[in-house]
């Protein structure tokens, strides 16, 4: 069976070191999950061709326009997602946040995930553990214990090579999880509570709880 | 089929003079609209109601009997009736007060409302919405169908020998709407109860609207009301008319750049593509209205939103001028020549459902218990 994969990139130039980064992810996790005997597909999303439309999105109630709606579909149906972001002023950037911001809050639940950020500068590096993984926790996604920084000096000298071997590291972490079968086997394990189900929010979820009930709930 | 205008009641700037009218003026213009609309022709006028400013309609009742003594045949409604925060006592009193005052030409759209402070300025909270919504609509239902209301519940106090009064008129309550953009559980509570269904067809695509209203029609026909597509369903929209596509553009386009809730985002162009706003020649406004149908079925009442943004009286006058004249009376003859002879062309008025008798499913607390019981009576049988 093929995976899926969504690499989300916010970098603003063209070429960005961020794109650059996403690319040796976006690599990296083909490599890995073909050494595990599956084929993979990677969807790229350029976050800059998406920033008007997520200001329209924002402008107008959270109603996404066809382009943002397409972004919701494709990282909700996705097995893993790599998200790479800039760092501007000491976080990630405005327009990064503005995509996680339109999300539907179920839209990453348990959704493993590789977080990445580029920068000017090494001492921006906590910027993952301080405001990549608590944002994506708070959605309830699987934030893989490796992420990756890549300061301008990283892409060049002595130490490209362990910013090659971190981009291994992460990558095999998520081909881990992308590979691996989900759910335990039926009748095996009793869920303590019914696990919430992932959704891009982009369509009416039309499974509604009968009246009666909810009348029920309230003991009218 | 009915036809109307619904006023949401803000005050807001004129962007082209810089003027922003007092709630007197405000107040002064929602009546004037409401007059206009019996004036040409249209049969419904619905109030917004809202406890904050920039918005004025803050007492609809007391708005909607002022108008009803000055109008002969014009439906009065909300858009919508706060269900959340409102009290259903109060609820039931004053519009069965008002169904008095006005000879039954009232109905009413409940709501839940999605302004964060309004809920513990009056005692509830926000994140209760949905569970307030279906309590105290239960218990609305209770007081207009019960003489002597015995209640306990989560959100009130209780009520013990409790006569609401005075009593609907003619013993039969007002019909209501549930109105709802993208809450799943209002389009079920509509169905459930076999209300109406409202979507304000505004802010949203009309594949979602039209999803919404798929889903109330499905659940409608399961709680045995009848076949879906006898659903009763009203929808919104919201048009600016002129002679030609580009004059009605000029003329609107500085209210829509700086219009609450969407100004300072998409372009006119944009937002016309991507939801029911109509900007154009009539023509344009009856084609698009025609389309609705096809998304939604053939349905029952439509209401325009032509009041806001700071548009002046006098234009929104003239915009009611122009439906009552030039495009409703198309729309009227179009829709009813597209509608299937079993697919109800008004939503229930006091008088039909007076007409119904005592024992049509209207009187029942909740007709949908009722409905399967005799469906499992008829298979016992």
């Amino acid at each position: 069976m093929s995976r899926r994969i969504v690499v989300l990139t916010a970098g603003l130039s063209q070429p960005s070191s961020t794109r650059l980064l996403a690319d040796q992810l976006a690599d990296a996790v083909t490599t890995q999950v073909s050494a595990r005997g599956e084929s993979l597909e990677v969807d790229v999303i350029e976050l800059r061709e998406l920033a008007s439309d997520l200001a329209t999105t924002m402008t107008t109630g959270g109603m996404p326009t066809p382009a943002v709606r397409r972004a919701l579909d494709l990282v909700s149906a996705a097995d893993g997602l790599v998200a790479v972001t800039p760092v501007f002023a000491a976080s990630y950037s405005g327009l990064f946040k503005m995509f996680v911001d339109v999300l539907d809050p179920d839209a990453l639940t348990g959704m493993p995930v590789v977080i990445a950020a580029t920068a000017g500068t090494a001492r921006h590096q906590l910027v993952l553990d301080h405001a990549l993984r608590p944002l994506f926790s708070y959605l309830r996604a699987v934030v893989l214990p490796t992420g990756v920084f890549a300061a301008t000096e990283d892409f060049g000298g002595g130490q490209s090579v362990e910013l090659s071997s971190r981009v291994a590291r992460a990558a095999a972490e998520l081909a881990a999880q992308v590979v691996a079968e989900t759910g335990a086997v039926g009748g095996f394990v009793q869920d303590v509570a019914p696990a919430r189900r992932r959704r891009s929010g982009t369509d009416l979820d039309t499974d509604v709880t009968d009246f009666e009930t909810l009348l029920a709930d309230l003991g009218q | 089929m009915q036809f109307g205008v619904f006023s949401v009641g803000d005050v807001t700037m004129d962007p082209t003079t810089g003027r922003t009218p007092s709630e007197g003026e405000r107040i002064e213009a929602m009546t004037r609209i409401a007059l206009k609309a019996e004036e040409v022709g249209l049969d419904v006028f619905a109030t917004g109601e809202h406890h904050n400013p920039p918005f004025v309609p803050s007492a609809p009742t007391t708005h909607l009997a002022y108008i009803a003594a000055r109008t002969q045949k014009l439906l009065l409604s909300t858009s919508t009736t706060l269900i959340t925060t409102t009290d259903p006592v109060r609820i039931a009193e004053d519009y069965a007060f008002l169904q008095h005052l006005s000879q039954g030409r009232v109905d009413l759209m409940m709501g839940r409302g999605n302004t964060g402070p309004v809920y513990p300025w009056f005692g509830k909270d926000i994140r209760q919405g949905v569970p307030l919504a279906i309590e105290n609509y239960h218990l609305l239902r209770r007081l207009w169908r019960e003489e002597v209301v015995d209640w306990q519940g989560r959100f009130r106090t209780p009520l013990q020998g409790f006569t609401s009064t005075p009593r609907p008129l003619d013993g039969t309550p007002p019909f209501v709407w549930h109105g709802s953009i993208r809450s799943t559980e209002i389009a079920e509570q509509a169905a459930y109860y076999g209300d109406g269904f409202f979507h304000n067809n505004i802010f949203w695509n009309m594949e979602h609207t039209a999803q919404m209203v798929a889903l109330y029609r499905r659940r409608f026909e399961h709680y045995r009301h009848g076949a879906a597509d006898q659903a009763i369903v009203g929808l919104g929209g919201q048009v600016f008319m002129a002679p030609t596509e580009a004059e009605a553009k000029r003329a609107f386009r500085p209210y829509f750049d700086n219009a609450p809730v969407y100004g300072h985002g998409p372009s006119l162009e944009e937002f016309t593509r991507a939801t029911p706003l109509t900007v154009g020649t009539p023509e344009m406004v009856i084609e698009r209205t025609l389309g609705f149908a096809d998304a939604v079925g053939d349905y029952q009442r439509q209401l325009f939103l032509i009041d806001h943004a700071g548009l002046p009286v006098e234009t929104v006058l003239e915009q009611m001028e122009i439906l009552g004249t030039e495009v409703v009376p198309v729309l009227r003859a179009e829709f009813e020549r597209r509608r299937p002879a079993h697919v109800p062309s008004d939503p229930p008025t006091h008088g039909s459902l007076v007409a119904a008798g005592p024992d049509a499913p209207h009187h029942l607390v909740t007709p949908a218990q009722s409905a399967s019981e005799r469906a499992a009576a008829r298979v016992g049988a």
